[in-house]
């Protein structure tokens, strides 16, 4: 098999996003929350954020020039990689703590790996992003590995 | 629904299921609290004509999030999530009736610690977002509730 990715591809893994912080709100837990159907009290109350709350507090806000003509901003950890069809992908996250409404946040993303495998229907790329969750103090609050796969 | 006992939970033991049909209104509103713009989501001729979808596609995460929602409703306040795991296999589109529900898969009674397979099924029965979670309950709490 030929390969798709480079050695300047590969030096790729380790890379990082710039830190992000986010304050947490009352009003955007609520907002998540009833958006998802939840029937927990505690998360239409905004008490303490949905277990996937940080999905929509780091999701990228971006100005409407950076945004593909289908909506989509791209993501600028990743190379301009040989596939970009994205398929199936899965994610794992551990939790250290709940979120609670004003807590400051800041989330680190690295690319922590890049493959690639031959598939039944040719090649496919394998990349993992590792988004760190922690307090301004650096206390821990949850670390989500996600991985996607390129066809 | 009161909440369960670890000394009550065994392997196999399920989760109470949900059905969910989200709407046009839930999926938007979902969305925009992402400030997810995909036009796949909102624009039902760009999802048809252009992506070739059956219809508008239900957002992934939304569906990863009806598993979180399966183990709390469940959960309640006996214990806490502190694992999660899913994979958005299949997709989904608005107008279907989906159900979220899931199984005990291993406990340890000492530790508290409970692992739950997770699933999002479709009117076929096929698993779309399969998934993992992991809860622990506080030991202490059953043995106590045992000897009363």
């Amino acid at each position: 098999m030929t390969a798709l990715l480079t050695p300047e591809l590969k030096a790729c893994i380790g890379r990082e996003a710039p830190p992000r912080t986010e304050v947490v709100t009352r009003r955007d837990i609520r907002k998540y929350a009833l958006s998802t159907g939840t029937r927990i009290r505690k998360h239409l109350d905004g008490d303490e954020a949905p277990p996937l709350y940080h999905v929509a507090l780091f999701w990228d806000v971006v100005e409407l020039e950076q945004l593909t003509p289908d909506g989509v901003s791209v993501d600028t950890l990743l190379p301009k990689l040989p596939l970009d069809r994205a398929m199936a992908g899965g994610l794992e996250i551990t939790y250290h703590r709940p979120i609670v409404p004003g807590d400051v946040l800041v989330a680190r993303r690295t690319l922590t790996d890049l493959y690639e495998k031959s598939g039944r229907s040719g090649p496919l790329i394998f990349y993992e992003i590792t988004l760190d969750v922690r307090t301004e103090g650096g206390a821990p609050v949850l670390e989500e590995v996600t991985t996607r796969i390129l066809r | 629904m009161s909440t369960p006992r670890l000394a009550d939970i065994e392997v196999g033991s399920e989760l109470p299921e949900r059905e969910h049909c989200p709407d046009n209104v839930q999926l938007f509103l979902y969305n925009a609290a992402l400030w997810n713009a995909h036009r796949i989501h909102f624009d039902a001729p760009y999802a048809t004509e252009v992506e070739g979808y059956p219809g508008l596609v239900i957002a992934g995460p939304l569906m990863g999030d009806w598993l979180t929602q399966c183990v709390q409703e469940w959960l309640g306040e006996a214990g806490h999530l502190t694992k999660l795991s899913y994979s958005n296999r299949q997709a989904a589109y608005i107008g279907e009736t989906l159900r979220a529900g899931g199984k005990v898969t291993a406990v340890d009674h000492d530790s508290g610690r409970v692992e739950i397979a997770l699933h999002v099924h479709n009117a076929d029965g096929e698993n779309l977002t399969p998934g993992t979670a992991v809860v622990m309950l506080d030991p202490a709490n059953s043995a106590d509730r045992r000897e009363h």
